[in-house]
């Protein structure tokens, strides 16, 4: 078992920067997500750790070897890809063995290990079968097995659960959070669904336009974003402009609203995320809230849960997030009062 | 409308193989002048036998054709994996001009090669006929190899790599089987390419050594005998068993990766 650093790595494509100056460590055993937009060079940094591009600086270390010299196959690394990538020409018990025999491993030894691996992802007895007469979830499992059984030092997952469809993600991904957690292999699952990578990771990095914003658990990284960005992609942010004043922030209509954490110094420009989910509809106020007027401009209605869309006096657009549990439903038009806790309410970076 | 289909399907089919079957009756009827009634007759087969130009000029086609497939799908393989997988200076130029041949009259190509043969000094007989027909066949190999190339994804050979596989064993052991039946359709194709040339063959044979189609040509200025019928059927009913077992034996894209 091992951790994977990667140190400056930085890489141009003609005259367009994929990625700019990464350094982050994965720790041994953890499941880190990388989560970003498509072009944020989430897929490249994956693909730098594996081996298939080369950093144009910067080094990238498995374990305590520098591999940034080493081709995809000296690094002992287990892939998944986004499209299965078995062999169609080979049954499942081939695919699944194609890895140890590049390794030496051959005949009833090979055999026997690949079974052992298809009995993990629950597909013992499929190994005499070719990959088409397989399903997509079962080609999957068939993908995990084959890159697991190599014993590789860490496992990376493009997207693979993209092509799935909702049920059967869910199901693949208890799956994947089993085996990896019982292999206890570092892995690094590079990701666009902001559900799964809060879900499966022991921590997100959160990507945009070639450098990592921010990275952290979940909870971190949901609760406290550092960037508008990061506040944005991960989740649903109402964002409120103002200035400091006195260790709180005005906003351009007037409100006095207060954040956690260090905001700057008097005067400056700052900009607080408030999550929809931690504003409520109040009848009366409390001393410690922060709070603010606003007309419901639309309802949505979406069975379990609430949203609705709202507009102040001064013509800041808001989102709520309600749980749909008293029975109570806004209305539109309606004018309400919203309050929330000076503790969810977080200045980030623009 | 299935009606007209049908009519249309029965129209097609007639007209592509009533001239066949006559050719090939014809071969068996004992008129010399082709004339009615048909009675059988083995005797053009038995003529055939002692016709030493056609047999020879049949055998040098089948040579050629068969050396022209096997050079022309090597060299044409490994174009179409250089033009697919990899990228060099010059490719765009290179794929562009690739093509044209196919489209370009070969009475026109042959004319341009017995004026370059002649004046390189490469002359005419087996080895000018021969550089012909693989020139001519090689942009054929490079679009049936390359269109096979495009059902099979480029992530295969990669995943050959994370498990351990260098980009040279990873083609060999995962791109490669899945372009075969490309590569036997392209190989079937410069042979038909080779068998069937006319123009060019006839340009760059010499007297003493000839093919096929040119012999027929020029027998056929002499005077026409079913001996002529009995050959062709000959050589018809081989390239149809040979196109036969391809189909039996690999089904085009039945192995590439289709979801």
């Amino acid at each position: 078992m091992t951790n994977v650093k990667v140190n400056s790595v930085a890489k141009t494509y003609g005259s367009v920067p994929v990625l700019r100056d990464i350094t982050t460590e994965f720790p041994e055993g953890s499941f880190t997500s990388l989560l970003g937009p498509s072009g944020s060079g989430k897929t490249t940094l994956l693909r730098i750790v594996a081996g298939f591009i080369k950093p144009d600086e910067g080094i990238v270390m498995i374990g305590n070897s520098d591999v940034t010299e080493v081709p995809v196959w000296g690094r002992n690394i287990g892939m998944m890809f986004q499209s299965y990538a078995l062999f169609p020409h080979m049954t499942v018990e081939q695919n699944v063995a194609f890895g140890l025999e590049r390794r030496g491993i051959k005949g009833v030894e090979a055999k026997k290990q690949a079974n052992q691996a298809l009995e993990m992802v629950h597909l013992p007895d499929f190994g005499k079968r070719y990959p088409k007469q397989l399903s997509g979830g079962q080609q999957q499992r068939v993908a995990l097995a084959r890159a697991m059984v190599i014993k590789p030092s860490v496992l990376l997952l493009d997207e693979p659960l993209s092509a799935l469809d909702r049920r059967l993600r869910q199901e693949m991904q208890v799956e994947l959070l089993r085996i990896q957690r019982e292999s206890g292999l570092t892995t690094i699952f590079v990701t666009h669904d902001q559900e799964e990578a809060l879900t499966l990771s022991d921590k997100i990095a959160i990507l945009d336009k070639g450098r990592i914003v921010q990275i952290g658990e979940p909870g971190e990284v949901y609760e406290k974003p550092l960037t508008r960005f990061a506040a944005e992609f991960l989740g649903d942010s109402n964002f409120l402009k103002g200035k400091v004043e006195g260790g709180a922030v005005r906003l351009a209509d007037g409100t006095v609203v207060r954040a956690s954490g260090a905001l700057p110094a008097d005067g400056a420009d700052v900009t607080l995320a408030v999550r929809p989910e931690k504003m409520s509809v109040v009848s009366s106020l409390e001393e410690a809230s922060n709070s603010i007027r606003a007309r419901i401009t639309t309802v949505i209605y979406a069975g379990q849960a609430l949203s609705y869309l709202l507009v102040t006096p001064g013509g800041l657009q808001l989102k709520l997030f309600a749980q749909n549990k008293d029975g109570r439903v806004l209305s539109e038009g309606e004018v309400v009062t919203l309050a929330w806790s000076p503790e969810h309410t977080i200045a980030v970076a623009e | 409308m299935t009606y007209l289909g049908r009519a249309y399907l029965f129209a097609m089919l007639f007209f592509l193989y009533t001239p066949i079957v006559v050719m090939m009756a014809m071969g068996f009827n004992e008129s010399s002048l082709y004339e009615m009634p048909f009675s059988f007759s083995t005797k053009w087969y038995e003529a055939l036998y002692q016709n030493t130009p056609l047999l020879t000029s049949g055998m040098n086609s089948i040579i050629i054709a068969i050396i022209t497939a096997v050079i022309a799908t090597s060299l044409g393989t490994m174009a179409a994996v250089a033009l697919e997988r990899r990228t060099f200076r010059g490719k765009s130029l290179l794929q562009l001009l690739l093509l044209p041949p196919i489209a370009i009259p070969w009475l026109i190509t042959g004319t341009a090669m017995l004026v370059f043969f002649y004046w390189s000094g490469i002359g005419r007989g087996m080895h000018a006929l021969l550089i012909g027909h693989v020139a001519l066949a090689i942009p054929y190999v490079v679009l049936v190899v390359g269109t096979g190339f495009k059902t099979i994804r480029a992530d295969l050979e990669e995943a050959a790599m994370s498990l351990g596989s260098t980009p040279v064993h990873a083609f060999f052991a995962v791109t490669l089987p899945l372009l075969y039946p490309s590569i036997i359709g392209a190989a079937l194709f410069a042979f038909a390419v080779s068998l069937d040339q006319f123009v060019i063959s006839y340009f760059l044979a010499t007297p003493g050594y000839t093919t096929l189609p040119v012999q027929i040509y020029s027998a056929i200025r002499k005077g026409f005998t079913p001996e002529i019928n009995a050959i062709s059927t000959l050589l018809l009913l081989g390239s149809m068993g040979a196109i036969l077992i391809f189909a039996r034996f690999a089904k085009p894209g039945d192995v590439s990766d289709k979801r």
